[in-house]
């Protein structure tokens, strides 16, 4: 297949298609059967169908026509949509797509593939087929006319001029008045195209021909963009002298059929996005779509921008720069004791608000909306339950919570994996489902949501639970943990996420092909978030991934250490605590304990576990806070003092230097110094092998204790 | 850097400083800017000759202490001071030295390979010595000094 960019636009046109496809069809699937929604899938195919018809795409246009021509019936109520013909369509959309990513990679799909599918929808017609057989034989493309070009066509289109047939015949007054015909003439071609054609039959017979009476008569033929009056014009002086009509007749093409049904098709195929078609003729149409599909929580076809990704970087990390910028005028403000000029004031804060509205604005840029990530799941899940001979379904809560778009290109990957896991692993089967007196359609709920800084995705099944002896014994009978290993339910379940664990006892087709959950924690680790389980017998399992908001932004808090500056992730802190000197218990001969509501919860010094010389008087209660841990659960941070909440523009420390035990990356605070940002998570951890010492640096080879960090 | 026959004859530049009271060169084109001294931010588990991090114009760089580096004791405060911010590949470091001296200009075949002496360290971080009129410069491996025994700080 040859590459040329009005062939990438249709392929980049037709996802976008594909995407508005699956959405239409999850809605109907979900109850909702509103005539728009009809409209929206259908116009979705007959639009793969016309772009691929004007590349000569054949099977593909073969069988978006027989996917049309099935929705066509559903649409005009000639078919009732009842679950078997839905699933025929959902199904069909899925191969669908597949033809398109095989004309996009050149590959071709087997004909007794295409033929099965075909099959399946001239089923849904059952003794209706003739209608359709006849369908296809009538089937003309519409597609010539809108090939991709099609924009500037219909331009001309657009403006073509009026026409008028004007007659003209002068009277004898008019000539004697001194006019000049041919004078009149030159002035209407002054606006637009003449032919002039004369009259033949104005002229009388030789018997009655009467020299002194002018008998020559003009059919003029104008093309203008000049209204009629306009025309008028040119004869204003002589109307009274001579005989004239004035017809304005259609251009040659009907004016209505610009609007005709297949605009919906050009909109669709236009190539260039960035231009809405502003004062075309279509506009009534796609107002009317965007108002109905607005219903459907679809904004319609929306102006949009490509840009390289590069340059939205840039402007990223300059409008950091801007922010810290404007941090430190603000802070060299504060400073200066005798300010007293109140505009000043106001315009610092103004610049403060204009350089965060920036930043919003330009991270929106990267920002977009979990929709398509989570519409392809309704296709794994559909897969995974025909390969499994299950019964699942799948509903989407939070589609429109918007993440980085690396996020969702790079979470694509693990979610497919978790979505599989379920149908595969968490699901039963509907014998068993039955028997356990639940409906035999298993749910899978996939949600997002905001909340207090980050992103939170949600796998949850309604399936078995984990089996938890199950999953113990295998671990042992793989060597993961040893024989004699007590492990409390939230540990067994962590095992799931160890390399080389795989609790299919076949390696099926979905899952067990080696690559488990351990990847899926890996890859979102890589995000800078974190997975984790929970499991109900009988009711189901839960996965949660936890993510950060953005990549290059997040809330902090500012906090005193050892005289130092250092930032703690907000995301992290359950909450801060000032205890009596009755709520910690010292264990051992460092060790500290804190009781707060009747737990106790081990207490990590961080300014020695960053190896920094505390500089806090002993005697007086430290501020804790209180931050939860992957590996130790809760558990209370040491800090002398809590100076601010801000959000922190995140540098990271290892381009030029390298990791760092403890810190995650470091950022810039309004006085231009750099502060830290903790990582609770290494700080937690390091507590327990504190007991081993840790800071024995010689100048040279120092780094080598933590070289296995 | 290689001292290949062929290059023998041409010119190079050298930025000369002095930390621990000795003349240390690094070549001119690896040298960004010089700054003045600005607090750092100490980085915990750091070797004593990594200072800190710095703000360079919106990068964290890290400083290094190039006299305690090569084991000459840690440099005084001073307000003299000067960071010599230099590139390492793609990697951009801070060298806080006493003074930076002069630009030099020699020509390849002045600069000697450093005759074998005992410390390893300095062996390894040293490539060459050029003889100037106060005695002599010590040119400086920057990766070497960045990453000893080949292995980098992380």
């Amino acid at each position: 297949m040859m590459s040329n960019p009005i062939l990438d636009t249709f392929f980049e046109e037709t996802e976008e298609l594909l995407e508005s496809l699956a959405e239409g069809l999850a809605a109907m699937q979900s109850g909702n059967h509103e005539a728009e929604i009809l409209n929206s899938v259908f116009r979705a195919v007959h639009s793969i169908k016309g772009g691929a018809g004007a590349f000569k795409m054949t099977e593909l246009v073969g069988f978006a026509h027989h996917f049309e021509t099935v929705l066509d019936a559903v649409r005009s109520n000639a078919l009732d949509l009842n679950p078997a013909i839905m699933h025929t369509l959902t199904r069909s959309a899925d191969f669908l797509s597949n033809l398109v990513e095989a004309a996009r990679s050149g590959a071709s799909i087997s004909q007794d593939v295409t033929a099965g599918f075909l099959a399946a929808l001239q089923q849904c017609f059952g003794e209706k087929q003739i209608e359709s057989v006849d369908a296809w034989d009538n089937f003309e493309f519409a597609a010539i006319t809108l090939d991709l070009n099609a924009p500037p066509e219909a331009s001309i289109g657009g403006d073509a001029s009026n026409a008028f047939t004007i007659t003209f015949r002068p009277h004898a007054a008019l000539y004697a008045n001194g006019h000049e015909p041919a004078l009149l003439i030159a002035a209407l071609a002054d606006l637009g195209a003449v032919t002039t054609r004369f009259a033949p039959d104005s002229l009388a017979d030789w018997e009655d021909f009467d020299p002194t009476e002018p008998r020559l008569c003009w059919l003029i033929d104008l093309q203008s963009d000049e209204s009629e009056t306009q025309v008028q014009e040119v004869f204003e002086f002589v109307q009274s002298i001579c005989d004239l009509t004035i017809t304005p007749v259609s251009p040659h093409q009907p004016a209505d059929s610009k609007v005709a049904p297949d605009t919906r098709t050009l909109t669709g195929a236009a190539p260039i996005l960035v231009t809405e078609p502003i004062g075309q003729p279509i506009q009534p149409t796609a107002k009317a779509e965007a108002k109905a599909d607005d219903a459907a929580g679809n904004k319609g076809p929306k102006a949009t921008l490509r840009v390289d990704l590069e340059r939205v970087d840039r402007l990223i990390n300059t409008v950091g720069e801007l922010i810290i910028n404007q941090a430190m005028i603000a802070q060299r403000f504060a400073d200066m004791t005798e300010t007293t000029d109140d505009d000043l004031v106001i315009h610092i804060e103004n610049y403060r608000l204009l350089a965060r509205d920036i930043q919003e604005g330009v991270m929106a840029i990267r920002a977009q909306p979990v929709k398509s990530l989570f519409q392809r799941m309704s296709r794994i899940v559909r897969e995974a339950a025909d390969a499994t001979g299950k019964s699942a379904e799948l509903i989407t809560i939070g589609e429109g919570t918007e993440v980085d778009k690396t996020v969702v290109e790079r979470l694509a990957d693990p979610l497919t994996h978790m979505v599989r896991n379920s149908v595969d692993h968490g699901l039963e089967s509907p014998e068993a489902r039955r028997a356990a007196g639940k409906p035999e359609t298993g749910v899978i709920r996939l949600s997002a949501s905001h909340r207090s800084g980050s992103v939170f995705i949600t796998v949850k099944d309604d399936g078995a639970g984990l089996n938890r002896p199950k999953i113990l014994d295998i671990a042992k009978k793989k060597g993961l943990i040893a024989q004699d290993a007590d492990l409390s339910d939230s540990e067994i379940d962590g095992l799931l996420f160890l390399p080389g664990f795989s609790t299919a006892e076949t390696v099926s087709n979905l899952s067990g092909r080696g690559v488990g959950l351990d990847v899926v924690r890996n890859s979102v680790a890589a995000l800078g978030g974190r997975v984790s389980i929970a499991s109900i017998p009988g009711q189901g399992t839960e996965f949660t991934i936890t993510l950060p908001l953005t990549l290059a932004v997040m809330d902090g808090m500012v906090v005193t250490v050892a005289g130092d500056t250092l930032v703690v992730p907000i995301t992290s802190i359950i909450e801060t605590i000032r205890p009596q000197p009755g709520d910690l218990h010292r264990i051992g001969t460092d060790d500290m304990l804190l009781s707060i509501r009747g737990r106790m919860i081990p207490v990590v010094d961080v300014a020695r576990s960053l190896g920094f010389v505390s500089k806090s008087d002993k005697s007086v209660a430290p501020l804790l806070l209180l931050v939860e841990s992957e590996t130790l659960g809760e558990c209370a941070l040491v800090v002398d003092a809590v100076q601010d909440q801000r959000q922190v523009v995140i540098k990271s420390l290892e381009s030029n230097f390298g990791t760092v035990q403890g810190v995650s990356a470091a950022t810039v605070l309004g006085d231009g110094r750099i502060a830290l940002i903790l990582d609770p998570e290494a700080i937690a951890a390091n507590r327990m092998g504190s007991q081993v010492p840790n800071a024995n640096f010689t100048p040279i080879h120092g780094r080598s204790a933590h070289a296995t960090f | 850097m290689q001292l290949s026959n062929d290059s023998l004859k041409t010119s190079v530049e050298f930025v000369t400083f002095s930390a621990g009271d000795q003349s240390f060169s690094l070549e001119i084109t690896q040298v960004r800017e010089i700054r003045r001294w600005s607090p750092v931010t100490a980085l915990p588990h750091a070797p004593v000759e990594v200072l800190g991090v710095m703000n360079l114009r919106g990068s964290v760089i890290p400083i290094y202490d190039l006299a305690a580096r090569f084991g000459l004791g840690s440099t005084k405060e001073n307000p003299r001071n000067v960071i010599v911010v230099a590139m390492h590949g793609n990697q951009t470091v801070g060298l806080l030295v006493e003074a930076v001296s002069e630009i030099l200009s020699v020509s390849r075949d002045e600069i000697q390979v450093t005759p074998d002496i005992r410390s390893d360290m300095a062996r390894q971080s040293i490539t060459g010595v050029i003889p100037i009129e106060e005695g002599m410069t010590r040119v400086i491996d920057l990766g070497a000094v960045l990453h000893p025994n080949g292995r980098p700080l992380s």
